[in-house]
């Protein structure tokens, strides 16, 4: 078992899971703070038979991965601010043609150029609403490096099973801190396989059409069965259309096989809250001080606890309500103005409640700056 | 296999304009496969936006409609991932050279094997006539009401620079020669680049008054000439038609693959 423990990098660790959920095609463009996932998977596809390719830029990265995903693999990118917008129009591709692909974006603090190599959780919102028109998308995040491994493994098995690209929501502290992690045995976390057609050869394939339990069966390009793919609005067959039935139908089907799925894509993890009377809300690196705060003031007889948001879309309104209840204080902890806080005031009732701790200015948000932010919400000054 | 079979006819009467010149490179691209006896498996399609992308929809092969510009950077994903696949690109000049420019010098350096054509109408025709890189100083376009002062791409120059190993031109008036460079382009192991010179009577001819389509396709007989030809020798601004490049040259995806036996050679897997 002791071979299974590492000292690594937060981008060595989404390496390793991608690897362990079977990742076969990489496509990436070098941008900090997420350089290192490119760079290592360089180094390990070839020795596997995998393929990596280097593109021009990142629009090309994420058209190939989901050319790529056509034929039958299993295929990821990495990147961060500047590289991700970059993939936004071709991100909504891939949800409109429902092709399975992992998006990793370490975030570093923006917009623009922004700061390179600050942490910042300030794509939450682009990472929902950044590519246009109506969708729905799973977006995962994690605090930790053992969390890192299995919401990387996750983001490709919730991918292949809702046929949709999954946002890996990293930010530059988790991507690059070091800490142990134990490599799970093969089959310690389940791997979800490509669901493909048994529809023979010679006999009306359907890629469009979902079955009763609201999947789509694949087939590979290259394999027996072949059909169109398209950005266009597309019937059964992947055909264009503006029948307005089709459309309506078709925008209903990609929104609704996540919405209606969120008991099956929410994670999240909590810690004393069920007699709380101060709920923290964090994720990502943010997440690792809000628990140091709850642990210290636990051990002081405070009732405070924290809830820990892993997919942060689609959000988990009712879940998040329900927690936070009996809360008499609601503080949400995150590296940008307000973007989970957001969601968490139209999700709870009486959101006065809802308060906002924070740091903005590229340096990480400490143990310190919340319990500051806290003396201020009860009153006892700095 | 028969050449219909090639093509989904449900699908059909098909979307372009009457008189476009891209019905004819479908059926040129489809004889030219049909006498390669490609197996219609065996083949993937990627097209980006505009009237040339919908070329894609009509085949009875795998077949990608992508994104405006990005057809090369999809099909290079399908082709590094299955390089056993034959993988052709039919693009629109704006579709491949303006917002798609980066992607196709890319391909080029990389010689990655696939087959792309340029369907050459010199307009951007799905939008409704608006100038090109390829339309040239002098065009009339609705974006270039008093005359365009945008020069344009050579592309035969271009690809050559950029790398691409097989480049070559033809035009819808040559349609005996476009199925031969297109079968030499498509068997070509490497990088193959395929300017297609084709009207739009619709948008580039009525605003050039160019005449309607057979007047446009004569222009085609009579303003293009034999690569290296006297004809050529005498009027410079002939433009030349024929294989440029063709020539022997590392393909991407043999690399790739020779790097992996390499290190499994090595123990090193």
């Amino acid at each position: 078992m002791d071979d299974n423990v590492r000292f690594l990098q937060g981008n060595d660790v989404c390496v390793q899971a991608a690897l362990y959920a079977g990742l076969e095609f990489f496509a990436g463009y070098p941008i900090t703070p997420s350089t290192e996932i490119a760079e290592n998977l360089a180094y390990h596809l070839p020795r596997q038979g995998g393929k990596f390719i280097q593109m021009e830029d990142e629009i090309a990265s994420m058209c190939a991965i989901i050319g790529a995903s056509l034929t039958g693999r299993k295929v990821m990118t990495a990147t961060s601010g500047p590289g991700f917008s970059l993939m936004q129009e071709s991100l909504g591709f891939a949800i409109m043609a429902e092709i399975p692909c992992v998006i990793v974006n370490v975030q570093r603090g923006g917009p623009s150029t922004g700061l390179p190599t600050g942490p910042s959780q300030g794509d939450v919102l682009q990472a929902r609403w950044g590519t246009h028109g109506d969708h729905a998308i799973i977006v995962l995040t994690a605090s930790n490096h053992q969390d890192v491994f299995r919401m990387t493994v996750d983001a490709f098995n919730l991918a292949e099973t809702y046929r949709t690209p999954v946002i890996l929501l990293l930010d530059e502290v988790i991507g690059h801190m070091r800490e142990k992690v134990i490599l799970p045995e093969k089959g310690a976390i389940p791997v979800v396989d490509r669901l493909r057609t048994s529809v023979k050869a010679g006999i009306d394939y359907h890629p469009y059409l979902p079955r009763e339990d609201g999947r789509l069966p694949m087939s590979d390009f290259g394999g027996e069965h072949r059909y169109h793919v398209t950005g266009l609005f597309h019937d059964m067959w992947g055909f264009p259309t503006t029948n307005p039935k089709i459309v309506h139908g078709l925008l209903r089907h990609l929104n609704d096989k996540i919405k209606n799925n969120i008991s099956d894509i929410n994670r999240m993890k909590e810690y004393f809250i069920d007699d709380a009377r101060t709920i923290l809300i964090s994720y990502g690196s943010s997440a690792r001080s809000a628990l140091h705060v709850v642990h210290n003031r636990r051990a002081r007889g405070e009732r405070i606890g924290l809830l820990e948001l892993q997919t942060l879309w689609p959000f988990p309104y009712t879940q998040v309500a329900e927690k936070c209840e009996k809360a008499r204080q609601i503080v949400v902890v995150e590296m940008n103005m307000g973007q989970v806080l957001l969601q968490v005031k139209r999700a709870v009732s009486r959101p006065e409640r809802v308060m906002l701790a924070n740091r903005i200015d590229g340096v990480f948000i400490t143990p310190t700056d919340i319990r500051n932010i806290l003396r201020l919400i009860h009153g006892k000054g700095v | 296999m028969a050449v219909q079979d090639y093509i989904r006819k449900r699908f059909f009467p098909h979307l372009w304009c009457q008189g476009c010149g891209h019905g004819i490179v479908l059926n040129s691209l489809i004889r030219a496969i049909e006498e390669l006896g490609i197996r219609k498996n065996d083949l993937v399609m990627v097209s980006g936006i505009g009237c040339s992308s919908r070329i894609t929809g009509y085949v009875d092969v795998h077949t990608l409609h992508t994104l405006h510009g990005r057809a090369l950077a999809f099909a290079t994903g399908v082709k590094m991932s299955r390089p056993e696949l034959r993988v052709i690109v039919p693009m629109g000049d704006g579709d491949a050279l303006a917002i798609g420019g980066n992607h196709f010098i890319h391909s080029a350096r990389r010689n990655i094997d696939m087959t792309a054509l340029v369907m050459n109408n010199q307009i951007y025709g799905m939008t409704g006539g608006q100038f090109s890189p390829l339309s040239g100083p002098g065009v009339k376009a609705t974006t270039a009401p008093f005359g365009n002062i945008d020069h344009g791409f050579d592309v035969v120059k271009l690809a050559t620079a950029a790398g691409a190993s097989f480049v070559a031109r033809t035009t819808t008036y040559h349609v005996h020669q476009m199925i031969s460079i297109l079968k030499e382009a498509i068997s070509h192991k490497g990088f193959s680049v395929v300017e297609i010179m084709s009207q739009c009577p619709t948008y580039f001819g009525r605003k050039n008054k160019l005449g309607g389509a057979v007047d446009m396709l004569d222009y085609f007989k009579s303003h293009t000439t034999a690569k290296g030809s006297d004809a050529h020798k005498k009027d410079p601004l002939m433009i030349e038609r024929g294989i440029f490049v063709k020539e022997d040259r590392p393909e991407y995806c043999s690399d790739y693959d020779m790097l992996v036996k390499e290190l499994q050679l090595k123990g090193d897997a």
